[in-house]
């Protein structure tokens, strides 16, 4: 784990890919959109090869390590395992969605694509990064394409919108850099493993609570408020359905899709490893946040009109099963709890995933749609689009069903090992967020019968459905919820020595 | 003491006393009938040619006894006045030339040499009378070169101004000497300060507080230090611009030098050198914040630099009033006035010329001077901010070397406090003068013709600028030369 | 090598002033390559300083009868700033491309502005030090006078007198230490060996430290920076921020801590919670920091807010260097160089690209004109200077604040958290200060938006877009990579911290 390499490696590269490709496509006016659809596929590509090369143990490789700021110890240290590799992909397939749905964009198509490539640098950044310092660099820097694309390509709201989302993340990355200066005046590091080394040794909160005083609780709180807007967490998720909901279709794709991974990726690589003892120690009031995140978001759900917040409050629900895994396993575990650890870790790293594919096909759709009626996505805007659009409908309706999470495709998997794992540990917890499951349930078949189903409104009779170069573009997506929905070991089998590993290196 | 020895020590003296002979004769004899500007360029090279020729007397000139006391001195601080005085007036007289502002310049040159003559005694003397009588000769040449403007009621005015104060410090100062004689039964300097030292040790401490009171006042007016300073403004407003200039710049070059005589006379520490330290600190500070304070307030440039110049006199007073005879202290006050001097009659240069062309010296009427003459907008920038001591122009060394100096010699918070003061003062001087040069550079110029000024004019100032920023870059050449007397 | 940034400048100013009028073309050019010299000298001279301490340049008597000596000498830090300064001089340059009105003076001025900066960073003799240092003064006053813009005059008298007021406390304070340690020398090794008493360096270091601090932003001695930044022409505001507050931080950590060390120490009694000088400046750097940024959240100039942004981040410097511990002081140097590069961008940016084209630089004015579709180019390039001065990671703003936070927490933990607050607030007026100029979410009216459309705004010219980039690239190069700076830095201060510093 922890060999040299000195020299530029695939990290770096996928890293910079897009970083390239943005200059690129900031000079290449019209043509701006292939530049990026290349870029993703490259990017893609290298995710692959980044994926297939990832150690069997679990352990982290394709290390980087190279001395950056001497006087404040920063390395710049590079590294994935299982996890970050996944979410490498996911952000490239991501990605790709992103930059295949927008399409139709006319003003400054230029600068749009090159924002997106950034965002998706960003992105790469923060989930191969093992120092925080360049971590954090990584996480600022998604936010500056995040917030201008809203701003400049958003719906009628997007001022305000992109201010709260910008405001509150900033916010939250404030109390992330104070905890982390904390950490580091307290211990002089600021890497992630070797933090992590430390506090499984108990050494780093004697270390800070010699330097700073009993403030290591505080240093959790702070980092967890800046990984829970992120993610979100409720109540730190009102800047969402805003965000999501004025934000151009395609960007709120990456924005579900990976960037709210980042906050989830964060607890995981960060606030656990750093933090688990504090975490352990504010297990319940966590869980009642997760479980409110998952129950409260799916009756916002229900609540909504507006398809795009529909789904936004629906992303809420969803990723609040990863937060409800991940809090569920901060507890001291001993026998069968471990499997049942072991098994609800695998199913949030999953569910990341899943929920990453599926929530930005489902805002493709939307997209699509969008661009067809020229604005309205009422959820009462529409009505038997089966007849007009069979095909939109048949593979919207897939996309639905996997985010609801019916077995045989892949949302299922995930929330069932999520479920499997948690209920034995905190069994409350379980049972109240099987509400949220009902719930979703009803809201997306809501949908699906509002949308598709019952007699066609008038204005929708001619409404066009997909086009060849459409649906190519979404087989291949819709195949891999299938196929992950049949053969999750897939992904399972690569994560699970990866999960084991972390789990033996936790300690609440 | 027989003639010959007379004559050799006074040859410099003599030399210029011929030359305004000569200069007269060839003014009224030769050339009389030539236009007035052929006439000044003759007088003013006879006026040249005689200070440089008395420039070279100096170097040759042996002390002067009189039996056993010392009379005129030769070398140190005498020898660098003295040839600061022939420098600085050459150069007042070659601005003459192109300001022609009389119809007699031969007799103006006359009197200018016979002023010089004068300053040059003062500069030597060690002798009371002979520095009364030095004084003197200065002075009435003075009074008439400040009313040499015949026809400009201002010039008038200022003279007869600069005459009634100056006939009654010359009373107070003369006053004092007496005091002084009559303590020390002696008019000699050495034996004088040694008679005033016994007779305040013998309880005479009030009288001799008197007598130096009185001198203060005397020479306070001669250097125009607050609150003997009422003639300046008017003088240098009112007196034809290189009488001014010499004004400003030469006789004070004299009466500095004699103060610093009769520092070096003082025992250090003494009594009476306390007590004339105490009267000098208190000229000095009251003459800077005044000085300053007042020229703030200025509208016509002349007054502006005659309010300066009484805070530059409250500087170098700072200087006298913390001496120690050991040399430092006198070469760093010859320094800053030299300097201070050849700036000054630059300043002078500058202002009448642009009266000339303007018709008064307000400062609304430098406007635009640096579209209407860059070169003269860009001696006046040197000039100036040489005056407000910003380096690396002669001004700063100088000021920096005379507070320097100062603090070398006082101990305690005093001395700091007052240098302090200057300091903050010089600061706030730059207001007054940045008034001007904003005026010349930032102002749009209320006409667009050139503003002219002659050939020689133009060669001096450009000389004097160059002199002013090549001392401020390489001090120690001037600081050598000066120290070169006193070995 | 690096003394011939000084020369060359000087020279290039008194060349400027003997070209032809009436040839802006020409003056420009010599500007521009005087300037381009003078940064390649500095870099070159840049480059050979790694993993060298001090050199010495030039160390030839000058006064002898007085122990004055022209010593011009750099180490690390000195190298930073004279890095900075021919940065800062070339963006200038390229900013200052549009002055048509007697250009060859501008320059002129400029240039000879340029190299007493120069002199000042270079210098190892205090006397030297200072006269640079007056010389940099006086050419401010006329720029700002002759080319600025609102109240002109006003502002560059108040800030040729806050600096001539500052100035001379330096004066006095070199005055009083050349006089007490006995008049031998004015170098700054051998002031610093001189054996000044605690007593002496007790009253000499606040005099002389606020004396440089005035120049640096200082509060409550501030209030010529703003008004200064705003009446002065672009390029001015950019050297003003960009390199003459470096003046003024580099005199207080040079001369002012360098030879006063012991006026640091304990009082022995405290006033107000104030323990020693170092309290009362740290204290006065926060309120520095956090009022520049409250104020500049409620300015409704665009210029004023970068005014007063720069004496927010000016506090960060000062703060720096109060903490008097490796990390801290690396990070204030560092934060001169960000500062310096970043201020430079937003000068540019607000004060040349945006004014030139639209003639205001209220908010109320600018948020009508929907900027960033008429000027893509200057509303991106305020974005990245924009986030570069939040001290958002990836540059160099980032590095230097954080390095002096964690110096601050290290000295004392209740000044991070102040420090931090202002952070936070320079996050809001930067974020306000750019929606309003570029990103006004409100659609055109009619009235605004007129049938035929906007007129089109003057296209970006490349010396705008070659000083944008080379800024931009600047405080890139370093946020990604503060090592290319860092390794000059912590050695120098590491052994300016040895010397004397605890």
């Amino acid at each position: 784990m922890n060999e040299m390499n000195t020299g530029i490696g695939l990290l770096t590269l996928i890293t910079l890919l897009p970083v390239v490709g943005a200059l690129i496509a900031l000079f290449s006016g019209k043509q701006a959109r292939a530049v990026a659809l290349v870029t993703g596929l490259g990017s893609l590509a290298l995710s692959l090869v980044i994926w297939t090369h990832l150690p069997a143990d679990g352990h982290i490789g394709l290390v980087e390590k190279i001395a950056w700021v001497p006087s404040l110890g920063i390395e710049y240290h590079l590294g994935v395992d299982g996890l970050g590799a996944l979410m490498l992909v996911l952000s490239a397939i991501v990605g790709l969605m992103s930059i295949d749905a927008a399409n139709r964009v006319h003003h400054s198509p230029n600068l749009y694509f090159a924002l997106v490539l950034l965002l998706e640098a960003g992105l790469f950044g923060a989930f191969t990064a093992l120092n925080f310092y360049h971590w954090f660099i990584f996480w600022e820097i998604s936010l500056i394409p995040a917030f201008f694309l809203i701003k400049l390509w958003g719906g009628p709201k997007r001022g305000p919108a992109a201010t709260q989302f910008f405001v509150y993340t900033m916010a939250g990355s404030v109390a992330l850099l104070l905890s982390f200066m904390a950490v580091f005046l307290a211990t002089g590091s600021m890497d992630f493993i070797k933090l992590s080394e430390l506090a499984h040794s108990g050494l780093l909160a004697q270390a800070v609570t010699q330097h700073l005083g009993p403030v290591m609780p505080w240093l959790a709180v702070g980092v967890l408020a800046g990984f829970a807007v992120k993610t979100p967490l409720m109540p730190f998720h009102t800047w969402l359905p805003n965000a999501y909901a004025e934000a151009p279709s395609a960007v709120t794709m990456l924005l579900t899709g990976a960037m709210s991974k980042m906050g989830v990726y964060g607890f995981l690589r960060i606030a656990v490893p750093i933090f688990g003892h504090e975490i352990a120690q504010m297990r319940t009031v966590l869980l009642v946040l997760a479980v409110a995140t998952v129950v409260l978001g799916a009756f916002a759900a229900a609540a909504q009109k507006d398809l795009k917040r529909l789904l936004a409050y629906s992303s809420v629900n969803h990723l609040g099963y990863c937060m409800l895994g991940i809090f569920a396993i901060a507890v001291p575990a001993s026998g069968m709890q471990i499997a049942s650890q072991a098994a609800a870790l695998n199913g949030v790293i999953l569910q990341m995933f899943n929920h990453g594919i599926t929530a930005a096909a489902l805002f493709w759709f939307i997209s699509m749609i969008q661009f067809r009626t020229g604005g309205p996505r009422g959820i009462d805007d529409f009505g038997g689009l089966r007849k007009p659009a069979p095909v939109l409908a048949g593979l919207m309706g897939i996309a639905l069903f996997s985010s609801l999470g019916l077995p045989g495709l892949n949302g299922f998997v995930g929330e069932f090992l999520i479920f499997r794992g948690v209920l034995p540990l905190t069994w409350i917890s379980a049972t109240v967020s099987v509400l949220g499951l009902l719930v979703t349930a009803v809201v997306l078949l809501t949908v699906i019968q509002k949308v598709f189903a019952g007699p066609v409104p008038a204005h929708l009779v001619e409404f066009p459905d997909l086009h060849l170069s459409e649906r190519l573009a979404m087989v291949p997506v819709l195949g891999l919820m299938l196929l992950l929905g049949l053969v999750p070991q897939l992904i399972v089998g690569a994560v699970n020595p990866t999960v084991l590993r972390l789990l033996s290196h936790w300690s609440f | 003491m027989n003639y010959n020895e007379l004559f050799l020590a006074t040859l410099p003296e003599t030399v210029l006393e011929l030359a305004a002979l000569l200069v007269l004769i060839v003014d009224l004899g030769l050339v009389r009938n030539a236009g007035p500007r052929y006439r000044a360029v003759v007088a003013a090279f006879f006026g040249v040619a005689g200070c440089a020729v008395a420039l070279w007397a100096v170097s040759i000139a042996p002390a002067l006894h009189f039996g056993s006391t010392l009379l005129l001195t030769v070398g140190g601080t005498a020898g660098v006045a003295q040839c600061s005085i022939l420098i600085l007036t050459g150069i007042t007289l070659l601005l003459l030339v192109d300001c022609v502002f009389s119809r007699n310049p031969g007799e103006y040159v006359a009197v200018v040499l016979m002023a010089a003559a004068g300053g040059l005694l003062i500069a030597a003397a060690q002798d009371l009378l002979v520095i009364f009588t030095g004084l003197e000769l200065l002075s009435v040449s003075l009074y008439i070169l400040a009313a040499f403007a015949k026809k400009s009621a201002a010039s008038a005015e200022s003279s007869l101004k600069y005459y009634l104060f100056g006939g009654m410090a010359a009373a107070f100062l003369l006053f004092g000497f007496s005091y002084l004689y009559g303590l020390s039964a002696s008019t000699s300097l050495p034996q004088v300060v040694l008679g005033v030292s016994v007779a305040s040790l013998n309880g005479g401490v009030a009288l001799v507080s008197v007598a130096l009171v009185m001198i203060a006042v005397g020479l306070g007016f001669k250097v125009a230090a607050v609150p003997f300073h009422f003639w300046a403004p008017d003088t240098y407003e009112g007196a034809p611009a290189p009488a001014a200039a010499f004004i400003a710049s030469v006789s004070k070059v004299a009466s500095f030098a004699l103060l610093i005589s009769i520092g070096t006379a003082l025992v250090p520490g003494h009594g009476a050198a306390q007590s004339w330290s105490l009267i000098l600190a208190v000229l000095a500070a009251a003459s800077m914040i005044f000085g300053n304070v007042a020229a703030l307030a200025q509208t016509s440039v002349r007054r502006l630099v005659a309010y300066s110049a009484i805070a530059h006199a409250g500087y170098i007073l700072l200087g006298l009033a913390y001496f120690e005879p050991s040399g430092r202290n006198a070469q760093a006050i010859l320094y800053y006035i030299l300097t201070y001097g050849l700036t000054t009659i630059g300043a002078f240069g500058v202002i009448s010329a642009v009266e000339r062309a303007t018709g008064n010296d307000s400062i609304g009427n430098f406007a635009g001077l640096h579209r209407r003459n860059p070169v003269l907008a860009a001696v006046l920038l040197v000039l100036f901010l040489s005056l407000a001591g910003i380096p690396p122009l002669v001004g700063f060394w100088a000021k920096f070397n005379l507070f320097a100096a100062v603090l070398m010699v006082g101990g305690g918070a005093a001395p700091f406090a007052l240098v302090a003061l200057a300091v903050a003062f010089s600061a706030v001087s730059l207001f007054y003068y940045l008034q001007v040069l904003k005026s010349a550079y930032v102002a749009a110029p209320a006409a667009e013709t050139k503003i002219k000024a002659g050939p020689v004019t133009m060669l001096v100032l450009i000389v004097i600028a160059l002199a002013v920023l090549g001392c401020g870059c390489f001090p120690a050449y001037l600081q050598d030369w000066i120290a070169g007397f006193y070995l | 090598m690096l003394a011939w940034t000084i020369y060359l400048s000087f020279a290039g100013a008194l060349l400027e002033t003997l070209l032809p009028k009436g040839k802006p073309g020409l003056a420009r050019a010599l500007a521009l390559l005087v300037a381009v010299a003078g940064l390649v000298v500095a870099v070159a001279g840049y480059a050979a300083g790694f993993s060298q301490g001090r050199i010495t340049v030039t160390d030839v008597p000058w006064i002898p009868s007085m122990g004055i000596r022209y010593i011009l000498a750099a180490d690390g830090i000195s190298r930073v700033l004279v890095l900075l300064t021919g940065l800062a001089s070339v963006a200038g340059v390229l900013f200052s491309w549009n002055i048509d009105k007697r250009t060859n003076q501008f320059f002129a001025f400029y240039l000879a502005l340029i190299g007493g900066v120069f002199g000042v960073f270079l210098s190892y003799d205090l006397f030297l030090l200072f006269v640079f240092y007056e010389i940099a003064i006086v050419p401010k006053y006329f720029i700002i006078a002759i080319w600025g813009s609102t109240r002109r005059e006003y502002g560059a008298m108040k800030l040729a007198l806050y600096s001539f007021v500052g100035s001379a406390m330096v004066l006095i304070g070199l005055l009083a230490s050349y006089a007490t340690a006995g008049a031998h020398s004015t170098g700054l090794v051998d002031l610093a060996h001189a054996g000044l008493s605690t007593s002496f360096q007790m009253w000499c270091f606040p005099l002389v430290f606020i004396g440089f601090g005035i120049l640096a932003g200082l509060w409550p001695f501030h209030t010529w920076a703003p008004t200064g930044h705003v009446a002065a022409p672009t390029a001015a505001s950019m050297l003003l921020a960009g390199v003459v507050m470096k003046l003024g931080a580099y005199g207080c950590l040079r001369v002012a801590m360098g030879l006063y060390p012991h006026g640091l120490d304990p009082w022995g009694f405290s006033l107000l919670g104030l323990g020693s000088w170092r309290d009362v400046f740290a204290v006065l750097a926060i309120i520095g920091i956090i009022y520049g940024a409250l104020v500049a959240l409620a300015q409704t100039d665009f210029k004023f807010v970068i005014g007063y942004s720069s004496v927010s981040h000016m506090g960060f410097v000062l703060l720096g260097l109060m903490t008097l511990n490796q990390i801290g002081m690396t990070g204030a140097v560092l934060q001169m160089f960000s500062h310096g590069v970043i201020a430079g961008l937003l000068f540019a940016i607000v004060g040349r690209i945006v004014y030139e084209r639209t003639h205001t630089r209220q908010f109320a004015d600018l948020e009508k004109m929907h900027l960033s579709r008429r000027l893509p180019f200057a509303a991106w390039a305020f974005v990245i200077a924009g986030v570069a001065s939040m001290g958002l990671p990836g540059f160099s703003g980032f590095v230097a604040e954080l390095q002096v936070l964690v110096g601050s927490w290290r000295a004392a933990p209740g000044w991070t958290v102040a420090a931090g607050i202002g952070i936070v607030i320079g996050v809001a007026y930067t974020w306000r200060a750019l929606q309003k100029a570029f990103f006004n979410d409100k659609l055109p009216t009619a009235e605004d938006h007129p049938k035929t459309g906007w007129h089109d705004m003057a296209a970006i010219t490349w010396p705008e877009a070659t000083g944008v980039t080379l800024l931009v690239a600047a405080t890139l190069a370093v946020g990604v990579y503060p090592r290319l700076l860092l390794d000059q830095i912590e050695p120098a201060v590491k052994t300016f911290l040895a010397g004397g510093v605890q």
